[in-house]
C-alpha cells in the first residue's frame, strides 16, 4: 500500500469495492473520481446545497462532509443504485412526473433526501415536505415541483403498501 | 394523434438526469487526466511585487505552474463583446492571470496543474506571493469621487464609459402637475446556478485539435472567442456543453479560467480538468445587477404618466465581462417605459469599474432592474395622487387595441393585450376584497400589503441587424437542421443550448407538430460545435422565440420536399397533396395516400425522385428574427408583515404570464416557479456585500441566502396567449418573466403594508432588521 493512504471496504449499490485512500479523501470524491459514480455532485464546499447528498447504511447523508475512511464498511446507495430491475424508485418516477427538476444538478442530491424522509416519515404533509428539504438548494425549479414530486412518490409508495398488505391478507 | 403542441409532454431529458447519468463537465474524465487548481488575490487591489513558485513546482504530484508572465505571447486577453454605440468605452482586456496588479478579490494570479486535485490545491499554499496593497474601491459612486483609487491607469474617473437614449426633456418635468423622484438601490446578486464552472480539455497535438467541455449557455460563442485566446484555427477548436446545470447568465461570459486550462493542455499534452469550488464561484464568477438609480416621473393629478428618466450608476467590477456593457444600456435602457403608454423617456447610464468582481447578465439581465424602479415608482405616483396604484396602472396601461406600438424609447411592441392579465391576476387575487380585508385586519393591529406588477419585457434577442446597431459583437438568429432518417425517425441540431429550460422536449414537440410523428421519434441534439453549424447559445428568453422558429422553418422545408416526393409517389400535383397527422393524401382521394415515413425512405432510396430532386430528407435553416418579442403579464403578492419582528409573511403569490402559445405547459409554469423564487430572493434575502478593503463579506452560502423550500407557499400561477406576430410560431418566452415581475411586485406588497407608518421605500433585500429599522423610523416621525 501507497504511504499514507489507508484501505477502505465498502457496499456501494449492492457491490463490494475495497480502495486505497488518502485518510482526508471526502466520500464523494472516492464516489466520483475512483468508483466512476458521477451521479452524486458537488455543489458547495460548506454542506449546504445537499447536492451530494447518498444514503449511508439508509441515513441520508452529505458525501462532502464525510470522509471515504468513515464510510469503512458502510453500505451506501447513489442515485444509480436508487432503481430496481423493476423500475425507477417511486421518487424518481415522482420528479419525472411532476417536473421536479429542470437542469438536473441537484437533483440526484434531492431524490436521495426526499428518499431518506420518506423513510422516516412515509405520509409527510407539505409543510414537512417544504422543512425535509432544508437542507438543499435548487435554483431552478422554485421548490414547487419537487414538493408535488414528493407527495407524488408518498402517495404511490402508499398505494404499494396497500396493496402488498391487501395481497398478503389475502394469501393468509 | 392527440394534440401535441400545447400538451404537458414529460420531459425528454429526465430518465438520464434522475438516474444520475447526465454528463456535465466535471463528469468527463479522461485517461491521464490532470487537475488544474486557481490560486486568487486575497486582495481587491494590490500590485504583484514577486510570485515565486519554485516550491508549488516542487510539490509531488505537480506537473506545471503557470504565471501571467509565462502566459505572455502564448495566450492571449479575455476581451469584452459589447460595446454600446455612442458611448466612450474604455474595453481594458483581463489577462487570464494577472501580470503587475490584482484588481478584485478572487482575480487570478497562478495556476497549479498536478496528478489529482488534492495535489492541486495543497500546491496553491506552497506559491509565494508578494504582494503591495493599495487602497481599494468598490461601490460605483465613490469610485467616481475624485481622488479615489483609480482601477485602470486608462479609464480616468473609473469611468468606463457614458451612454444615453431617450427624448424626455427637462422642460416635460419642469411643466408637469406632479413629480415624484426616487432613488433606488438595484443590489449585487450573485447568481449561483447549482453547477459550479468546470472545464476539462483534451488536446490531440496530431491533429492540432482542442476538445474542450465547458460550462456553457452559447458554446459557439466561446469557441469564437477562445480561438482568438488561444491562437487556435475555430475549426480546430471543439466545444462541447451537453448538460449544464444551470446558467442564469453565469455561463455567458467567457472567463479567464476556462481559457487556462485549454492552454494548460495544449501545453501539457495531457487532458486537463479544473472545477470552480463555490467559494471561487462567488469570487470569480460574474455578479449581476449592482446599479444606482435616480429615477423622476412625471404625471398628472389624474393619474396620467407623462414622463420618466432614469439616471443610472452601474457598477461593472474590476473588467468588462462579456456582455456587461450591454446590460445596463441596451437591455435595461430601452424597456424603460415597461407597458405603460408614457410620450416621453430618457436614460442616462455611467458604468463604472470598481475593485470588485466583473458584473454581467443575471437572469432578466437590465429587465428586472428597469421593472423594478418602473412598478416602485407608479406606486408611489398612485400614493402621491391619492389613487389605487392599480387604477393608475389601468389608466396607462397600452391598450389592445394600439399594438403594435412604437415606445418613447424606439421600439416597436408586437403584441398584447395587458387588461385581459391584469383582469385575471386581479380576479385570481381577489383584489377587491383584499382591500377591505387588509382595512379591517389593521384594525386589529395586523399589516397585510398587496402588490401589483404590470410588466412587458425585451426578447427574443435579434435580429442581427439590431444586435449591431446596439454594439453586440455577433449576430442574433439562429441555426436549426432537421435530419429526417430513412426510417423516418429525426434528429434536431440547434444552435441554442439549453440547460435546464427543457427544450430537447418542447423542440421535439415542435416537431412533433410539423410532422405528426411520436416525439419519441425526435431527438434534440445541442452544445456541441462539432455536430452543430452554428448557433449563439441561450440567454434573453432566446431560445424559443428565435431557435424554435429556426426549428419551424427548417421542419417547413423538409415539409415541402416531402410534399414533392409524396406527389410524384402519388402521381398527383404537389398543390393536391394535403399532409396531416403523418399522412400525405391526395385531395378528394383519401384512399391515394403515404405515410411521412414511407416518404422519408424514398427520399434516401432515390430510386424514382421528380425530375432535379436531390436525394435524401433534411432541412437547415439560418432563422434570423424580423424584431424582438415582448411577453407580459400581471403578478399579484399578498404579505404580512410582523412589525415587532420585522419578518415578511409571503401569504400569496399568484403570476399571470402571456408568453404567446404555450408549448408545453407544465415547462412553462417550472420556468414561472424558478424565475419568481429567484425574483423574491433579489426582494427579501440575496444581495452581496463588500467591506471597505475589497472582501467579499456574502462568499458562502452561510452568508448569501438563496431562497430554500419553506420559505414559500404554493405560487398560484396562469396564462394567457397572445401570438407575436413576429415569429413563425407566435412565441415569446417564458425563461426571465418571474425575475422580472417577481422583485417590485413584493417589495411593493411589503411597502403597502408598511403605508400606515409612513415607510415609502426600504433598501433591498428586505430583511427583518431592515424592516424593522423602517418601521421604526416611520415612527419616530410620526
Amino acid at each position: 500500500m501507497e504511504a499514507g493512504k489507508v484501505r477502505v471496504s465498502l457496499e456501494v449499490n449492492g457491490k463490494a469495492y475495497t480502495a486505497e485512500v488518502e485518510p482526508r479523501l471526502l466520500l464523494v470524491h472516492l464516489l466520483r473520481d475512483q468508483l466512476g459514480l458521477t451521479g452524486t455532485h458537488i455543489g458547495c464546499d460548506t454542506s449546504q446545497c445537499g447536492a451530494c447528498t447518498v444514503l449511508l447504511d439508509g441515513q441520508a447523508v452529505k458525501s462532502c462532509t464525510v470522509l471515504a475512511v468513515q464510510a469503512d464498511g458502510g453500505r451506501v446507495t447513489t442515485v444509480e443504485g436508487l432503481a430496481s430491475p423493476e423500475g425507477l424508485h417511486p421518487v424518481q418516477i415522482g420528479f419525472w412526473e411532476k417536473h421536479g427538476l429542470q437542469c438536473g444538478f441537484c437533483t440526484p442530491g434531492v431524490i436521495m433526501t426526499a428518499v431518506g424522509l420518506l423513510q422516516d416519515n412515509p405520509r409527510p404533509t407539505e409543510e414537512e415536505i417544504r422543512t425535509a428539504l432544508e437542507g438543499v438548494l435548487c435554483r431552478c425549479t422554485g421548490y414547487q415541483n419537487i414538493v408535488r414530486a414528493v407527495q407524488y412518490a408518498a402517495s404511490q409508495m402508499a398505494e404499494a403498501d396497500e396493496r402488498r398488505e391487501v395481497a398478503a391478507a389475502e394469501t393468509e | 394523434m392527440a394534440q401535441v403542441f400545447g400538451a404537458a409532454v414529460k420531459r425528454r431529458e429526465d430518465p438520464r438526469l434522475i438516474t444520475g447519468r447526465g454528463r456535465y463537465t466535471e463528469d468527463v474524465q479522461l485517461p491521464g487526466m490532470l487537475y488544474a487548481a486557481i490560486l486568487r488575490s486575497p486582495h481587491a487591489h494590490a500590485r504583484l511585487v514577486q510570485v515565486d513558485t519554485a516550491a508549488a513546482a516542487a510539490a509531488p504530484g505537480v506537473v506545471a505552474v503557470f504565471t501571467g508572465r509565462d502566459l505572455a505571447g502564448k495566450m492571449g486577453t479575455i476581451p469584452t463583446a459589447w460595446l454600446p454605440p455612442d458611448s466612450d468605452i474604455k474595453a481594458t482586456a483581463h489577462p487570464a492571470l494577472a501580470v503587475d496588479k490584482v484588481r478584485y478579490v478572487g482575480d487570478g494570479v497562478a495556476m497549479v496543474v498536478a496528478e489529482n486535485r488534492y495535489a492541486a490545491r495543497d500546491a496553491l499554499d506552497l506559491i509565494r506571493v508578494e504582494y503591495e496593497v493599495l487602497p481599494a474601491v468598490t461601490e460605483q459612486e465613490a469610485a467616481l469621487q475624485p481622488g479615489a483609487p483609480l482601477v485602470h491607469d486608462d479609464a480616468p474617473g473609473n469611468v468606463a464609459f457614458r451612454w444615453r437614449a431617450g427624448n424626455a426633456t427637462d422642460e416635460v418635468f419642469t411643466q408637469a402637475e406632479v413629480v415624484v423622484r426616487q432613488r433606488f438601490r438595484q443590489q449585487r446578486l450573485i447568481p449561483n446556478p447549482m453547477e459550479p464552472r468546470a472545464a476539462v480539455a483534451d488536446y490531440n497535438a496530431s491533429t492540432g485539435e482542442l476538445t474542450l467541455w465547458l460550462t456553457s449557455q452559447n458554446p459557439h460563442i466561446h469557441r469564437l472567442l477562445l480561438a482568438g485566446i488561444l491562437g487556435l484555427p475555430e475549426h480546430k477548436l471543439r466545444v462541447v456543453a451537453v448538460d449544464v446545470g444551470g446558467g442564469f447568465g453565469a455561463k455567458i461570459a467567457c472567463y479567464p479560467d476556462e481559457a487556462l486550462v485549454g492552454f494548460a493542455a495544449m501545453q501539457l499534452g495531457r487532458p486537463v480538468k479544473w472545477s470552480e469550488d463555490r467559494r471561487e464561484h462567488f469570487l470569480a464568477t460574474t455578479h449581476g445587477r449592482d446599479m444606482v438609480l435616480d429615477v423622476e416621473l412625471a404625471g398628472r393629478r389624474d393619474g396620467t404618466i407623462t414622463a420618466i428618466r432614469v439616471r443610472n450608476t452601474a457598477n461593472l467590477g474590476a473588467y468588462l465581462s462579456t456582455a456587461a456593457p450591454g446590460v445596463p444600456t441596451i437591455l435595461f435602457g430601452l424597456i424603460v417605459p415597461g407597458p405603460y403608454q408614457i410620450p416621453y423617456a430618457a436614460v442616462e447610464v455611467t458604468g463604472v469599474f470598481t475593485h470588485t468582481t466583473p458584473t454581467d447578465a443575471y437572469r432578466g439581465a437590465g429587465r428586472p432592474e428597469a421593472t423594478y424602479l418602473l412598478e416602485r415608482m407608479v406606486d408611489l405616483f398612485a400614493r402621491t395622487i391619492g389613487q389605487d396604484p392599480v387604477a393608475v396602472r389601468r389608466k396607462n396601461l397600452i391598450p389592445a387595441d394600439a399594438f403594435p406600438y412604437h415606445t418613447a424609447m424606439g421600439l416597436q411592441y408586437d403584441s398584447g393585450n395587458y387588461q385581459q392579465a391584469l383582469d385575471k391576476a386581479l380576479a385570481m387575487a381577489g383584489y377587491a376584497d383584499f382591500r377591505e380585508e387588509q382595512a379591517r385586519l389593521r384594525q386589529q393591529g395586523r399589516y397585510l400589503g398587496v402588490g401589483v406588477t404590470t410588466y412587458v419585457e425585451i426578447c427574443g434577442l435579434g435580429p442581427s441587424q439590431v444586435a449591431g446597431a446596439v454594439g453586440f459583437q455577433g449576430g442574433l438568429w439562429e441555426s436549426a437542421t432537421v435530419r429526417v432518417h430513412p426510417t423516418g425517425k429525426v434528429t434536431v441540431f440547434t444552435g441554442t443550448s439549453p440547460h435546464g429550460q427543457g427544450e430537447e422536449t418542447t423542440f421535439a414537440q415542435i416537431v412533433a407538430a410539423k410532422f405528426g410523428i411520436p416525439v419519441e421519434d425526435i431527438e434534440i441534439v445541442h452544445g456541441d460545435t462539432h455536430r452543430i453549424a452554428m448557433g449563439w447559445g441561450t440567454y434573453g428568453s432566446r431560445t424559443t422565440p428565435v431557435g424554435g422558429s429556426a426549428l419551424a422553418v427548417a421542419a417547413d422545408r423538409v415539409v415541402e420536399k416531402a410534399r414533392a416526393i409524396a406527389a410524384h409517389m402519388l402521381e398527383a400535383a404537389a398543390e393536391d397533396i394535403e399532409f396531416a397527422e403523418g399522412q400525405f393524401t391526395v385531395k378528394g382521394a383519401p384512399g391515394r395516400k403515404a405515410s411521412f415515413q414511407e416518404v422519408a425512405l424514398q427520399a434516401y432510396l432515390a430510386w424514382n425522385l421528380p425530375a432535379g430532386m436531390e436525394p435524401a430528407l433534411e432541412g437547415s435553416a439560418f432563422y434570423d428574427p424580423v424584431n424582438f418579442v415582448y411577453p407580459f403579464g400581471t403578478h399579484v403578492c399578498i404579505v404580512e408583515v410582523l412589525p415587532d419582528t420585522g419578518e415578511v409573511k409571503l401569504l400569496r403569490y399568484i403570476a399571470v404570464d402571456d408568453p404567446g402559445p404555450v408549448i408545453n405547459p407544465m415547462i412553462a409554469e417550472g420556468q414561472v416557479h424558478g424565475g419568481v423564487v429567484q425574483g423574491i430572493g433579489q426582494a427579501l434575502w440575496e444581495g452581496a456585500q463588500y467591506d471597505d478593503q475589497g472582501q467579499l463579506v456574502t462568499g458562502t452560502f452561510m452568508d448569501y441566502a438563496l431562497p430554500k423550500a419553506h420559505f414559500f407557499p404554493n405560487l398560484e400561477t396562469a396564462f394567457t396567449e397572445t401570438p407575436s406576430p413576429h415569429n413563425p410560431l407566435g412565441v415569446k418566452g417564458i425563461g426571465e418573466t418571474g425575475t422580472i415581475a417577481a422583485t417590485p411586485t413584493v417589495v411593493n406588497a411589503v411597502l403597502d403594508a408598511l403605508a400606515p407608518f409612513g415607510v415609502r421605500e426600504i433598501d433591498m433585500p428586505l430583511t427583518p432588521e431592515r424592516v424593522w429599522r423602517a418601521i421604526q423610523s416611520g415612527r419616530d416621525s410620526a
